[in-house]
């Protein structure tokens, strides 16, 4: 295995994050693997308890206080952010890597001016004087598309509106120019002609600024829109990854296609839809096997007890689940007998 | 990747238990129950057995618990236990005996010296006598049971009218709301310690022959003066609390639930909103009788407590502090019972705090 | 006197008194002269964004705010405060927060009784177990769960209690406040399909607001689109979604993420400029023109109304 890993940007191997709480261990994230390269789009899809924004903050290591990276590395140009300390971490937030958040209301501090929380952002990483932060942070204004930025420098967050909001933070988010950029369910708390005007704005800067991409979000539709490779997660683990196309027209995951079926038909708006039965998992009581086994129609008996490898199903695909293997050494053993 | 063998669809072969391989047998669908196995639902708790739970987990609360229990017993059991009345002076053979003054913890007066030579069996003076010659334990037992009486009674008072006002104030709104609000004001501005000293003298001559020969004689017309106070007064706080918690809870769609099934305002108060308020209130009746101990014994420190021969903790002290210098252990022991009962019922308020306040919940 | 219509609502007004100055009030209009009808067991969806005034539309319907003007119809006969208590049987609700909208320190068993606890509806304690637990069984609840707590369930199933308890009283209209919105997609699916079949067997009419075009235009027999406390169309649902008239409905159709790569791909976007104004400070004349492309000199004067188009789809605009 080559250990020269500078092609990636960033590189999760096998990532564990568990919360210690008082009712027990929460198993947040169980054995996350992706890379990232520069430029590319990323999405993380998956429902509340999936562990996508989990593996986000272990990323940025912005876990709360009980939160701890159990187990697996994160590697940032082949570096491994756990060899970082607390100052050279600051140094990695803000400038290799950038994060906004769902929220922009509680996300950005109200009592200062939107312009000093872009200056600050600025001042920490920059060596900048004061006019040259200052005459950036109007620039990042204008790249996000807030009008009269000179204006809007002195504004509080409370005097703008939830659209202008999430694009101050974009604004912070990129002022000092990051490689990676991890949006956290960015439009969720927006209508949906703001959200359009957000995912656009975040498309456009993308092919401007040529930054990476990690987007988290359970919203199906805003995958399919933006994301060049997609990763499903399920209780803390992968289910699924692939391009857009893979994803959704050739699904191998038993949740992959729950889901899809789950939501209404664009085509055919009357049929019915397929829920995926049962409830959500439960993170304080993980099963020894498969996280998604007791809510799946085609669960088999080893899926109870063992947790399925990922299989390569093509180059851009691959899926873990065990219907898969089975259908592969099925398909050896056909060959084998022919 | 495991190779395979026969892999017939419908029969797996039987997986030779040295290898390696997966076992075919188990690509056969699980089963309903099996897959039922991996949900569990926990336990069943309710909001109280929850809470007790993180209560007790909490080293302070349950040292507090410990604390409190201890303290009531002794002063309930503890007169029982040890002979001496508490305004009884200390006699031998039946007659006064001067020589018990001031005695140390565990010292027999002279007189007590030769009866117990010569036989007689005697309770030792726990912790000595005071100047009148009575038993200094069985005093600050006594005055134990008084400060702990007055801190309870006042704070009960206080929820009490606190509880109405604030539910009414808080549940009505608007002019209504307002107006009981500003007088709340008012009451918070006046100085309550004023008040207390004030009305201690001018009812000393009205209520004094009223309760003659009462259970409240032995208090004292102060004491009296001191509920009045603490029931024209100090309610204001669990007021303000309790409008603040309906203001709070009247915001949440199960209220208005309530309301779109057809209850009436009085149904919704009583089934929804004080049962959710309820923790709140029982933190802050817990932490308000160390407030009226603390100002009980204040009053008594002052010399405006309880009425002699009955000792409080507070006069107990006061008392105590001429003889600051020879004897000591009369200033401290009743300042240590004060601290232990203020402490412990503080630590027992932020304990429940920490444990029932459903905003500090995961 | 009955009529075709279930529920009738004709220019409902709700304004909201602000305090802006020392003595001066404007008033926040949050709906401002809203009509539609619902025919027994139809599902009439109402979209529109935040501020949008559906919310109030339905809380005002059901009488849960005192309306500032304007009527509703129950069984053509009109709802005042004296027939209210009783019409509460008859016209319920379903809230969106399963987490705030269930009171925390009750059982399941006595949220869903409490309606039957007002109203009365039991002679005796097993014949209101047997009710509770044949709504429990209705909506997909296990009988043991009865005497759980609210907090112990997910939000799916918080979600079926609520309805449960809006189905106590058996009422033919449940107006559905954003009632799938707070939960998973997976869950969802589980609950619109609950709703369904609930209409289905039971003949209950609904207003379902929600703010996810998807989900409406698959229940929904009709759809209102709402802005700024007006509706500017109106229509059959399949109608509605392949051929809107209004501007505002245009631009929302396309602003909605298709989970088809395919199709987003191919897709013409129409991004609005701007935010929504404010509901104190709306722009005179039509609400919209502010962010319309089409928008003339007549939107600025005065505020179309709505107008049929023809095969029942109606529409608020100048422009054709």
């Amino acid at each position: 295995m080559s250990t020269n890993t500078s092609e990636y940007l960033l590189e999760v191997k096998d990532l564990h994050t568990s919360f210690f709480t008082d009712s027990g261990e929460v198993k947040a994230v169980n054995g996350v693997s992706f890379t990232l390269k520069p430029g590319e789009i990323m999405g993380i899809v998956g429902e509340s308890g999936s562990g996508k924004s989990v593996t986000a903050y272990s990323i940025m290591r912005i876990l709360a206080d009980t939160g701890r990276i159990t187990g697996g590395q994160v590697l940032y140009r082949g570096e491994d952010l756990a060899t970082y300390d607390n100052k050279k971490m600051a140094g990695f937030r803000g400038k290799c890597c950038s994060i906004i958040f769902q929220d922009p209301m509680t996300s950005l501090n109200p009592v200062f001016t939107v312009g000093s929380q872009i200056m600050e952002a600025i001042r920490l990483h920059t060596n900048k004087s004061k006019a040259e932060v200052k005459a950036r942070a109007i620039e990042m204004l204008e790249l996000v598309g807030v009008n009269e930025p000179a204006k809007r420098i002195n504004q509080y967050p409370h005097e703008l509106s939830g659209g202008m909001r999430q694009r101050v933070m974009i604004a912070m988010a990129l002022a000092c120019e990051p490689d990676i950029l991890i949006a956290d369910e960015p439009t969720t708390a927006l209508d949906v002609t703001i959200q359009a005007q957000i995912l656009e704005l975040m498309q456009d800067l993308q092919k401007r600024l040529g930054m990476a991409i990690i987007m988290v979000t359970h919203d199906l539709g805003v995958i399919a829109d933006m994301c060049d490779k997609i990763v499903v997660m399920y209780g803390g683990s992968i289910c699924e990854r692939g391009t857009a196309d893979d994803i959704f027209y050739d699904a191998r995951h038993e949740y992959t296609k729950g889901l899809l079926r789950s939501i209404p038909n664009v085509n055919n708006s009357k049929e019915r839809l397929i829920p995926i039965s049962g409830t959500p998992i439960n993170l304080l009581n993980m099963p020894k096997g498969c996280a998604f086994c007791s809510r799946c129609d085609k669960a088999m008996k080893i899926c109870l007890e063992q947790k399925p490898q990922e299989v390569s199903i093509s180059e851009t695909h691959q899926a873990a689940c065990w219907m898969n293997i089975k259908k592969m050494m099925e398909e050896q053993a056909g060959g084998a007998n022919a | 990747m495991a190779n395979t063998e026969n892999a017939n669809k419908t029969e797996f072969p039987k997986k030779n238990p040295l290898s390696m391989q997966i076992d075919l047998a188990k690509f056969a669908p699980a089963t309903d129950e099996e897959k039922a196995q991996q949900e569990v639902m926990s336990e069943s708790t309710t909001f109280f057995k929850d809470g007790m739970r993180k209560l007790l987990k909490n080293p302070l609360a349950v040292g507090s618990i410990i604390v409190l229990i201890l303290v009531i017993a002794a002063a309930v059991a503890g007169p029982m236990i040890v002979p001496y009345g508490y305004e009884e002076m200390i006699s031998v053979n039946g007659r006064r005996d001067k020589t018990a003054k001031n005695l140390g913890p565990f010292e027999w007066s002279k007189n007590e010296q030769r009866a117990i030579d010569s036989g007689e069996k005697l309770f030792p003076h726990i912790l000595g006598t005071d100047e009148q010659c009575r038993d200094y334990f069985v005093r600050i037992l006594y005055g134990t049971r008084v400060s702990l009486f007055i801190g309870f009674f006042a704070a009960i008072l206080v929820l009490v009218i606190g509880l109405i006002y604030g539910s009414i104030s808080g549940y009505a709104g608007g002019k209504v709301d307002m107006v009981m609000m500003r007088i709340v004001d008012v009451i918070y501005s006046l100085p309550d310690m004023l008040m207390v000293i004030l009305l201690s003298v001018v009812l000393k001559e009205v209520l004094t022959p009223v309760i003659e020969g009462t259970f409240l004689a032995r208090l004292g017309s102060n004491m009296i003066s001191l509920f009045i106070v603490f029931g024209l007064l100090y309610w204001v706080g669990m007021a303000r609390l309790v409008r603040g918690q309906i203001l709070s809870i009247k915001e949440n769609e199960y209220i208005l639930a309530a309301r779109s099934i057809g209850a009436k305002p009085g149904r919704i108060i009583k089934k929804h909103i004080l049962p959710n308020c309820l923790s709140v209130i029982i933190i802050s009746t817990a932490l308000q009788v160390p407030s009226a101990i603390f100002t009980e014994s204040f009053l008594s420190f002052a010399g405006l407590g309880v009425q002699a021969p009955m000792p409080s903790l507070g006069s107990l002290a006061n008392a105590a502090r001429g003889g600051m210098m020879s004897y000591p252990h009369k200033l401290v022991f009743p300042a240590i019972v004060i601290c232990l009962i203020v402490l412990a019922f503080n630590l027992l308020g932020d304990g429940l705090r920490d444990a029932f306040d459903p905003k500090l919940r995961r | 006197m009955s009529s075709e219509y279930l529920v009738e609502v004709k220019d409902l007004k709700q304004h909201f008194p602000i305090k802006t100055g020392f003595m001066k009030t404007t008033y926040l209009k949050a709906v401002d002269g809203v009509s539609f009808a619902i025919k027994p067991g139809e599902t009439l969806g109402l979209v529109g964004e935040s501020g949008c005034g559906k919310t109030t539309v339905g809380r005002t319907l059901l009488r849960l705010y005192e309306p500032t003007s304007g009527q509703v119809l129950f069984n053509g006969e009109e709802v005042t405060d004296k027939n209210i208590t009783a019409l509460r049987k008859k016209m319920q609700m379903v809230f969106q927060d399963p987490y705030s909208s269930l009171d925390p320190r009750m059982t399941v068993e006595d949220i869903i009784g409490e309606p039957l606890d007002v109203h009365k509806l039991y002679t005796s304690k097993a014949e209101r177990r047997d009710k509770i637990l044949n709504l429990m069984e209705l909506v997909g609840l296990n009988a043991e769960h009865a005497t759980r707590y609210a907090h112990e369930f997910s939000g799916g199933q918080r979600q079926r209690i609520g309805i449960a308890r809006a189905l106590a009283v058996d009422p033919k209209f449940i107006v559905c406040d954003e009632p799938v919105s707070a939960l998973d997609v997976s869950i969802q699916a589980q609950v619109v399909n609950m709703f369904e079949d609930l209409q289905e067997k039971l003949g209950v009419a609904y207003l379902f607001i929600a703010h996810d075009l998807l989900i409406v235009r698959h229940i929904s027999d009709r759809i209102a689109v709402m802005y700024l406390g007006k509706i500017v169309e109106i229509a059959d649902a399949d109608e509605l979604s392949d051929h809107p008239q209004h501007p505002y409905t245009t631009s929302l159709l396309s602003a909605v993420p298709i989970p088809d790569p395919k199709i987003t791909r191919q897709r013409k976007r129409i991004i609005l400029e701007g935010d929504v104004p404010s509901p104190m400070n709306m722009p005179t004349g039509c609400a919209f023109r502010s962010r319309c492309r089409y928008a003339t000199e007549k939107c600025a004067k005065e505020c179309p109304k709505l107008e049929d188009r023809g095969n029942g789809h109606f529409v608020a605009c100048w422009n054709k």
